[in-house]
Parts: structure tokens; sequence; C-alpha cells
């Protein structure tokens, strides 16, 4: 899944300047903008019709309780089965994939969930894969609750940003495996707060778009953790060749007069 | 009858066309040069300006006897001008007031940084009706470039000692978190922020260390989430750190951290302007307040001042504008104790009410920017040393920011924002150095200096109205924290102003009136 879903849907043109300020919103420009034709005239109505703004201002609110409507937390489901359970009907909802101790991948088969979750009440949830799912920082609470979780994959997830990495540190007694490729919202600062996962021994951070130099974090985040694979970029990715081989180069293929 | 209608009309808020900018202490009458103000009682449509001439009665006798003739030309005079104003005409006003504040509004905002616009945000989110409040934020620099909002560090945290502060600062975070949602314009850009939610590390020697552990205790009572840490665990978390003096650390594990002031300051003047905020660069030089004299119930006199009007002075010019106005909020940062002289706060006999001044004035405060190549990696959160010194990683190429607060000796000269470059050498870097070996080899690229707004009294903020003058409130001195706390307070302020009382927070301890009574809400964690 190469393009995200962006939350903003009603978002412009990417912004090209003229602010008041001397640097501009240069810096403040999220990457997911992307040009649309059909906007500008959504646009230059919404400058002029107060109920155009409106509508649209309702639109733009629609989406984002859409969201916040799938990362309710199941209070009820949580009193009555345990956190283990309310957690992977969370996940299954979604449409993510969960796996218990000892059992097979539960995954959301068309009909509804398998009946036997409900009976698995004392079982810890292993595993989750959580691969495109809309989850964000409230709906994490239900993934925290796991507490013997050993391996989450949050990839290509829209909504997990740097804020939802700082609260990972509650699984860091048992979290072996992350995988976070793919995310479009994570840059090197939410890197920075997997320090505290001391157990972690694979993480996978390649194809991570907001970060801006994906070899120089790769090598960062390997001395950050040190017990840990860190499959990502290539390190040398971004390197350019030196002078020496430079001239090589150019020396072993003649150019033609 | 034309002479009565006239000077019924010269008064306070006439709205007339023609000349009127203000100049300060002109006497001269603009009559000779109006040119429009010699006809029957019609006013054109309003301009920005009020024509004001005081005491021109005599002047006006000769325009009384008009004849027939002359009273036709001026009939076709009036036309002419009338069509040039309505749409399609060429509108080519005798002098151009676009730069000048509007002569009127609900509420007058004195500073557009941080707080200022927060005030502004909340104002026109809780207001009941859309477009209820007319809002004017007055920035005497839009270029801010001596603002402390964006020469600050950007830092945000849990870690204090009051529960208040505690509570602005989470829910500032809460705002910071979901930062597009509340200032999602249709149409533009998300924002990005920048956080880093790396957390902050303070250390405390054996003195500090029972009074931190009170601090953490009242922080999770409020919900933060902060872990304590003995030396031996500091060792090993950080191994770059010495530890050395250390007895006890505490640690935010979430929802601290730093990030970008300015793209927030941005993103709230792009969100405000969208909602019909009016802004306006000039500079305040004048309040005009009415004062009563009352009684209270025990039969104290007392004395409330009322503030009519706000003088807006254009900047490298002498105009100006008085902007007529129902409530004015002072939330000029570093400068708020002139802005509250200006409006009289502080005249009167010391140790009294009317004597009290606003105890906010700048204080220089140095930030300097290091490389140092084998220094702590990415796990660095932003360490504060028991001395006072505090360091934090900034970017991925091995640079760190910090400074250091000196004591009330060392106070350096505010007048202007030079760095001094020795205060690093002998103040901050042997406390660096001390507590990151590393630190013994590095290399200063660059430095700024920005303002605190400094609160003499006890270091927090100032928030609220002030007990004598009815309409003025205030939102500034908070001494190095007030970015962190800014969405907060400026939802607090907007309750105060709006419903009469603060509704979410509570922040009674944090009134002017506590500088009268002596009552300190002093805040131990100052960085």
């Amino acid at each position: 899944m190469a393009a995200p879903r962006a939350s903003l849907r009603l978002v412009a043109p990417v912004w090209n300047g003229g602010t008041s300020g001397i640097r501009g919103l240069s810096r403040a420009v999220d990457p997911e903008g992307s040009p649309r034709k059909g906007r500008t005239l959504l646009r230059f109505l919404a400058d002029r019709f107060y109920d155009v703004e409106a509508v649209r201002e309702y639109l733009l609110q629609k989406q984002v309780l859409k969201v916040l409507q799938k990362n309710r937390s199941f209070t009820y489901i949580k009193e009555r089965y345990g956190p283990y359970v309310a957690g992977a009907y969370f996940i299954l909802k979604q449409g993510g994939a969960v796996k218990f101790q000892d059992k097979e991948w539960m995954r959301p088969n068309g009909r509804g969930l398998s009946g036997e979750l409900w009976k698995l009440r004392e079982v810890p949830v292993e595993a989750v894969d959580a691969s495109g799912c809309a989850i964000n920082y409230q709906g994490l609470d239900n993934l925290l609750a796991l507490k013997e979780l050993q391996s989450l994959s949050l990839q290509c997830c829209p909504h997990v940003d740097d804020w939802c990495l700082s609260r990972l540190h509650q699984l860091a007694n048992s979290l072996r495996e992350l995988s976070l490729a793919g995310c479009p919202r994570i840059s090197e600062r939410g890197l920075a707060c997997l320090h505290h996962l001391q157990n972690l021994r694979r993480l996978d951070i390649s194809d991570l778009p907001a970060v801006s130099n994906p070899g120089l974090t790769q090598i960062l985040v390997e001395e950050m953790l040190p017990n840990c694979e860190v499959l990502g970029a290539d390190w040398a990715q971004g390197l350019k060749l030196g002078p020496e081989e430079q001239t090589r180069d150019t020396a072993s293929s003649p150019i033609p007069a | 009858m034309l002479r009565r209608a006239l000077r019924l009309g010269l008064g306070p808020g006439l709205l007339g066309r023609g000349l009127g900018t203000h100049r300060e202490g002109s006497t001269l009458g603009k009559a000779e040069g109006s040119g429009g103000y010699r006809g029957s009682g019609v006013f054109p449509v309003s301009s920005h300006v009020t024509f004001r001439t005081r005491g021109p009665g005599p002047r006006w006798e000769d325009s009384g006897s008009l004849g027939a003739g002359a009273w036709d030309g001026k009939v076709s005079e009036i036309k002419k001008k009338i069509q040039s104003i309505l749409p399609g005409g060429a509108w080519s006003p005798l002098c151009d007031t676009s730069h000048l504040p509007p002569e009127h509004s609900d509420v007058v905002i004195v500073g557009g940084g941080v707080l200022g616009l927060s005030v502004a945000y909340w104002l026109k989110r809780l207001e009941k009706q859309q477009g209820a409040i007319r809002v004017l934020v007055v920035e005497r620099d839009h270029t801010y470039s001596q603002a402390s909002t964006v020469l600050s560090v950007g830092g945000i945290r849990q870690q204090f000692s009051l529960p208040e502060n505690i509570q602005l600062s989470l829910f500032s975070v809460e705002f910071l978190r979901n930062i597009n949602e509340y200032l999602a314009v249709v149409d533009d850009p998300p924002l990005d922020l920048q956080f880093n939610p790396s957390g902050y590390l303070f250390l405390a020697s054996e003195e500090g260390a029972t009074i931190m552990e009170n601090n953490v205790k009242v922080q999770r009572q409020e919900g933060a989430k902060v872990c304590l840490m003995s030396p031996e665990q500091l060792q090993k978390k950080f191994p770059w750190i010495n530890t050395e003096g250390v007895a006890l650390a505490s640690y935010g594990l979430e929802n601290e951290g730093w990030f970008d002031p300015w793209c927030l300051l941005q993103g709230l003047r792009r969100k405000v302007q969208s909602m019909g905020v009016l802004f306006c660069h000039g500079e305040v030089t004048r309040f005009v307040s009415s004062s009563n004299h009352m009684e209270t119930t025990s039969g104290e006199k007392v004395t409330l001042r009322r503030i009519h009007e706000v003088h807006v002075k254009v900047d490298r010019s002498q105009e100006y504008q008085p902007v007529e106005c129902a409530i004015v909020v002072i939330a000029a940062g570093a400068w708020s104790g002139q802005i509250a002289e200006l409006a009289g706060i502080g005249k009167g006999p010391p140790g009294t009410l009317q004597g009290t001044r606003l105890p906010v004035e700048p204080r220089k405060r140095y930030v300097y920017l290091w490389h140092c190549p084998q220094g702590p990696g990415l796990e660095a959160p932003l360490v504060a040393d028991p001395s006072g010194a505090y360091f934090r990683r900034e970017g991925l190429g091995n640079n760190y920011l910090g400074g250091y607060s000196p004591t009330e000796e060392e106070e350096p000269d505010p007048g202007n924002l030079e760095v001094d470059h020795d205060f690093f050498q002998e103040k901050v870097w042997p406390h660096l150095a001390r507590r990151v070996p590393a630190f013994e080899t590095l290399k200063v690229r660059r430095a700024w200096a920005g303002y605190y707004d400094y609160n003499t009294f006890d270091q927090n903020g100032v928030v609220g109205p002030h007990p004598l003058v009815v309409n003025m409130y205030f939102a500034t001195g908070f001494s190095g924290h007030g970015l962190q706390q800014a969405p907060a307070v400026g939802r607090a302020v907007a309750e105060v102003m709006l419903e009469g009382r603060f509704q979410t927070i509570d922040l009674s301890p944090f009134l002017f009136s506590r500088f009268y009574l002596g009552e300190k809400a002093q805040e131990h964690c100052i960085i």
C-alpha cells in the first residue's frame, strides 16, 4: 500500500510560501500534501461562500471522527472478558490478525469473528499483526494492555506517528519484534524513544518516508539498541562516490570525443 | 441647523470621510484639507478613520451661509464622491488607511506571540455564536525577531511542583498531539511540529532528593508518567552520564520532549486569521481610561478603572489610531511590565493594591549550539543538571543545544540580545563537562539570546483579571515555561473572559491579587 490514506483528504496542493515570516512554512509542511486539480474549484467556492466552507469543514470533521470511532475503547468487553480478549477484538475489528499463545493466527473472516475468541480469557496474546490498520494514539490503549506481547507489526499504518512510539515503552518487558516499515508519519524523532525496548531483538524500520536521513538514522538506531538486529535502509544509501573512485570510473570508460 | 448637526457629530466615534490620521502633538484642525465636510448631513460609507478636530467651532461659521448656486455645486460634488466610493467607481482615498487598525474592537490583545495568539484562538473557539467577538491582535514586530516564542528551546515537560502547572502542561501536550484537529484549516497542509518525545531527565543532588520525590508524587497524582531512577539505574540506561553527585533522577517517559515553536506560532496565526481575528502591526502607546470611585461594603474607598481606548502607533511613523475596545489582554511577554505601567498599574502609594506593579521584567538567557562528535546518541533526553545547566540533542549530526540560568548577581543586561561567549566558557561548559565527560571536547557552532518574561515575585505566570482595572486581563510572566503552557493558558483566559471564572483548570493561584496579598505560588522546578 504505497499511498497512505491521508487523514485530511481535503488537503490543497503543496503550500508554496507566501507567509509573513522570515522562514515561511517550508518546514511545517507535512510530506502528505499532494496536488489535486479538482480541489481548485472547491477552494474557490469555499473562499467565497460560507455554506461551502461549512460543508467542507463538516466533511473534514467527519473523517476525523471516523478514525476516532474506530479507535474507541471496548470497556465492556474488557471488563467481561479481560484485556487480552478486548485487545484481540480491537485488532480483529480493524482488520488485523492476532496470535494467542500456543494457538494459530486468527484473522477476521468475512462472516464475523470466530466464536472461540470469547473462550480465550486467560490466554495471553503473543503476536499482533496490525498492518494497514487505522490505529492511532487512543487505539494503542488496547494494545498496551497486552503485557506479554512479543511481536508487533505496525506496517503501513497511516495514523501511527512519533507520539504513538513514545507509548511503546509500556511493552518493554516482553516485546521482541517490532516492525514499522512503511508508516508515513514516523520520523527519526519517534525512533529515538525506542531505546526503552531493551528486549527488542528485531526491528524493521525500512521505507519510512518521513525520516530525513535513512542511512544515518539506521546507524544511530543500531548504536542505541546494541542487542537488536535493525532492518532498514542500507547504510550506504545516500552516500556519493568519493573523488578517487570517480576519476577511476571516468578513466575506465572512455568518453567518445 | 447645519452647524448644530456638525457640532453634535463632532465627538468621539464619528464616522466620517476625509483625512484625519492623528499626528501626535499636532493641534492643527483638518478642516482645510478635508474637502468633503461641507455638505449636508450625508455621511458616506465608513472609513477606518475618525475625523476629529478639537475646538474648531468658529471655523464653521462661514460654511453656514451657502447661497443657492453654491448649493448646486455642492450637491454635484457629493454625488461624484458617492459614485466614486460605490463599487465600480474609482476609489481614490485622499489618504490610505489600510495600515491602521480598525476603530473599534471588542477585545484588544497586546502581543502577538504564542500566548496572545492562543488567547485569540480560544476566544474565537469558545464564543457562543460565530463572529460574535471581534478580536484585534497588536504585534509590534511581525518578524518576531525578539519574541521569546521563537527564540526558545521549545521544550515541554510535566515535571513541575505545582499541580496547576502540571495540568496546564498536560492539556498543552494533548493540544500539540492533536494539533491538526485543533488548528485545521481547510485546504492548508497539516502541521508538522517536529516533536521529539525524548523526555526530560532531572538530576538531583542529596539536598534536592526529597523535594524531587515529593514533586514526582504530585506529578503522578495529576497523571504525568514519570519514573524515578537511582544512580545505578541511571548509569545503566545512559552510560554517557557521570553520576557523581547525583542522588536521584526523575525521567519523563511520555508526553515530554521538545518541538518547533515557530511551527506552532505559524499554525496558530494561520488558524486564527481564518477564524476572523484581525492583526495589526503597531505598538501600544497609550491607554485611555475612566475611573469610578466606589466604596466597599466595609467603607473602604476603591477606585475602579475601565479602559476605553488603546492608542496603537504605527511602526516608524507618528501616526496612531485610537481603538475603542471592551477588553484588553496583556500578553506582551518580556515587555508586559512596561505595558502595564502605561495602563497605570502600579501608580499609587506602595503597599496598596493600586500601588502594586506587575512584576514582570525581561531577563536575557543565552542558548548555545555546539557540536560534539562523541556525544550522547539518539536516546538523549533533555538533561537538567542540579547546578541548573541543561542541554538536549538537536538533529542527527551530534549537535546539542543548551544553556544555564545565571544567578541573580550574574544576570546579564537585558538591553540587547548580544551573546556573551565567555559566559559559556566560564559558567556553562564546566557543568556540562562534569556531567557528560564526552563534552570536554566540543565546539560551539552558534549561539543566540532570548528573553524570559521573568516574574520576579515567584517565577510563575500571571493569569486572569486585574482587581482594579476591571477590563484588563493578563496572560504573561511565565518565566521560561510560557511556550509549553500557552494552549492551556489561552483557554483559561478565554474562559475567564467569557464565563467569568476558570472552568477546566483552576488557575486562581496565578491571579494578579497574589502580588498584593503576598501569597507566592512558588515553582521549584525551574530551568
